[in-house]
């Protein structure tokens, strides 16, 4: 069925689409424009001595091993962060599917913490963590258990990364709940008269059915995880102890913002929208096929 | 009783049109600061007495954020043309102000020369004034909230540990052993911990013992200096640190002032801590605090040099189209801000110290030192001998970065990953490499 609208002239189709093009414009070409100049200037913090550099900063940075641990270490950060989020959120929302008394009530909690600002989030686990101020920290100490994610670089990585991913549960969760609930009852009950068990049922039938949402998912996590975690890890950590908890998007900060090196941040911003732009094709590929078949 | 909140609104509304009438003759001027709570009342107190005070400047106080967020603010600003008429600068952020290019800002010398009000450098504390000056002298940035680092402590602690709790240690060895009592006593669940670890174990001590913290007198005569905190007494003084926490005497306890949680829950026995903590430990804290001076280490030096300052001063700043008496008012602002009665009211209502000697002696006059004691050791320590290339500050451009390495190879270094030389090595390395950066930058 071919539901394609044909125009009379071009005035009225542009100006349709013109406010999208416009907001676009303004909200991403230009400062991404903007990034991409500033990537290859050298400049101080005021802006009155620009000098056009060319590659200079990229390739200063491809040369710093620091700027390639750091690299490693967002790639390690985001697929923790991925799969820990989405696990928890899919086996939550395996339960919340079934009949129990006062599912609503749960599905509603667990949406919760997706309201709560990444900052905030933070400033809640630090009470909650901390090794002197905070309750399960303190506790843990007593127990014997030496934690302090201010010297430990892995206690550190550990708690980033159950934040970060706590953060992004819920909004798997709401996800995955619907792609249960669009998978056909009959399909389920017709492997249920052929005998198939709980867990043959889940790997056969729920997963394959499941899979565009999980591939759909896996990518915003994934961006989620690279970008979004800014506010949480600068709260918690500042990137430390060490560079331990530094992944990319916080070095873009601390070079742009508090070292005022213009040049260098905006590389690797331009760095970072690369991987995103390859990232957003990778998705449309796969599930644009997906959902033609 | 209605009605009189009626009458008395309704008042209000017509004598409005009248007061802005007035403020519009007035030379308005705008300043940035990043106070909060307590410390922003004050500057609005501040903004109120100057504007009573006379009738030609309207002065407006804007909170801008943090001390890094008011700076990024204000750079933003100046590259919008926009750049407000005073910007409150924390004092890592001098050497890049001191550095900008061109006419971003107009420093003190040329502002009092342009404007025929005078802004006498010499009225300043020495110590202060240094990290706000040219290297002649002439001041760049007007000094403000100054505080130093001290050493603060648990008498409570003290007490239990069964050490003299009117006697604070006075050197490294001393503090060395206090710490270790108060471990073996169990007088305090830290025995020794410190706030802002690059400012006072690395800044402060170099000062103290009259150590370079790098080339060109602490960056002062050129953009080209180099650090070298990595010399032998550095060196030993890490390793101090290094042992005492293998051994449990010393606990780090994060970046910056992330510390000062535990100074002011008292579970430290020993904190080295910012001087201008003294205002929320009077209001909160629940046990015995004592204050002394930085300790330092009688196997380099005999008698310790000044300490230096913390905190932050202001810049006037250019915007296009900015005239004559806008300038003249900031001007006029300035030297208000100087009367000692000014100075005295402001550090005793804060906890920072008073930045110019007049200002210190009225506090000391109206007896403020005598009901506070310890309240006047920041200001004798600072203001202590005479000021050497080694104790006047540090003018490093990109300072807050420098820290930020210097953190993380201590932390590495903490967690047994490196010995004392081999961060202390690194955090140089590295830190060059900024300071170079930073020199091209300013010369492009």
């Amino acid at each position: 069925m071919d539901r394609r609208t044909v125009f009379g002239g071009w005035l009225l189709p542009v100006l349709l689409v013109l406010p999208q093009l416009l907001l676009t414009g303004f909200f991403f070409y230009w400062p991404a424009g903007e990034a991409v100049w500033s990537s290859m200037t050298s400049q101080d913090a005021f802006g009155e001595g620009v000098r056009f550099v060319g590659w200079d900063n990229f390739a200063e940075l491809l040369a710093d091993p620091l700027y390639l641990e750091s690299a490693v270490r967002t790639v390690v950060f985001c697929g923790a962060v991925s799969i820990l989020a989405m696990g928890l959120a899919l086996a939550l929302a395996v339960f919340a599917d079934r009949e129990v008394r006062g599912r609503h009530a749960y599905r509603t909690l667990l949406i919760w913490p997706y309201a709560v600002a990444p900052a905030m989030s933070a400033v809640l686990l630090l009470f909650v963590l901390d090794p002197r101020v905070g309750l399960l920290g303190r506790w843990l100490n007593r127990m014997g258990l030496d934690w302090d994610y201010h010297l430990n670089g892995n206690q550190a990585l550990l708690m980033v990364v159950m934040a970060s991913a706590w953060k992004q549960v819920s909004y798997n969760f709401i996800f995955f709940l619907a792609g249960l609930q669009s998978i056909p009852r009959a399909v389920t009950e017709a492997a249920r008269m052929d005998g198939a068990k709980g867990w043959h049922r889940f790997r056969t039938i729920t997963v394959p059915l499941l899979a565009p949402t999980t591939f759909f998912l896996l990518v915003v996590n994934l961006v989620y995880a690279a970008f979004d975690t800014f506010g949480t890890i600068n709260a918690l950590t500042h990137g430390g102890p060490g560079k331990d908890t530094e992944t990319l998007v916080l070095k873009v900060f601390r070079d742009g913002v508090v070292n005022q090196d213009i040049g260098s941040s905006s590389a690797q911003s331009v760095i970072l929208m690369l991987g995103v732009i390859a990232l957003t094709a990778v998705q449309f590929r796969f599930l644009g096929r997906r959902t033609e078949t | 009783m209605k009605r009189r909140t009626l009458l008395a609104g309704s008042a209000a509304v017509t004598a409005l049109p009248f007061a802005q009438a007035r403020a519009a003759e007035r030379t308005r001027i705008v300043w940035w600061h990043a106070m909060t709570a307590a410390l922003a009342d004050q500057i609005t107190r501040i903004a109120d007495e100057f504007n009573k005070s006379q009738d030609t400047v309207e002065l407006q106080a804007v909170y801008k954020g943090g001390y890094a967020d008011t700076m990024n603010a204000a750079i933003a600003a100046f590259r919008a043309g926009q750049a407000p008429h005073l910007v409150q600068v924390f004092e890592v952020g001098t050497g890049t102000m001191i550095n900008a290019p061109g006419k971003v800002v107009k420093q003190v010398w040329e502002l009092s020369k342009e404007t025929g009000i005078a802004l006498e450098p010499k009225n300043y504390i020495g110590a202060v004034r240094g990290y706000y000056s040219l290297p002649d002298g002439r001041m760049a940035s007007m000094p403000f909230n100054s505080s130093t680092a001290v050493l603060w402590y648990n008498k409570d602690a003290f007490k239990k540990a069964g050490l003299d709790p009117e006697k604070p240690p006075v050197t490294w060895p001393e503090v060395v052993k206090a710490a270790q009592a108060i471990k073996a006593a169990n007088a305090a669940a830290i025995p020794m911990t410190t706030s802002w670890p690059t400012w006072i174990q690395l800044e402060q001590f170099s000062a103290l013992h009259n150590l370079p913290f790098a080339t060109k007198s602490n960056g002062f005569e050129g953009l080209d200096a180099e650090l070298v905190f990595n010399s032998k007494h550095h060196v030993t003084h890490v390793q101090r640190l290094l042992d005492m926490a293998k051994d449990g005497t010393f606990k780090y306890a994060g970046r910056d002032n992330a510390p000062d949680a535990i100074l002011y829950s008292g579970d430290a026995g020993i904190t080295f801590g910012s001087s201008s903590s003294r205002g929320t430990l009077v209001k909160t804290a629940k046990f015995d605090f004592g204050t002394g001076l930085l300790p330092y280490d009688p196997d380099i030096i005999k008698a310790p040099m000044n300490s230096i300052i913390g905190g932050a001063s202001l810049w006037t700043m250019t915007a296009p189209g900015r005239t004559p008496a806008e300038y003249k008012a900031v001007a006029q602002f300035l030297q208000f801000l100087a009367r000692p009665e000014g100075d005295a009211l402001w550090s005793q209502n804060t906890g920072y110290v008073p930045v110019t000697f007049a200002g210190f002696e009225l506090t000391q006059k109206q007896g403020y030192y005598d009901k506070n004691p310890g309240a006047d050791l920041a200001v004798k320590q600072l203001a202590r001998g005479s000021t050497t290339a080694n104790t006047k500050g540090l003018r490093l451009g990109n300072l807050s970065e420098i820290r930020n390495i210097i953190q993380e190879e201590l932390e590495k270094a903490l967690q047994g990953g490196q010995t004392a030389q081999a961060a202390l090595d690194s955090a140089v390395t590295r830190g060059n490499k900024v300071l170079r950066a930073f020199q091209k930058t300013i010369k492009a």
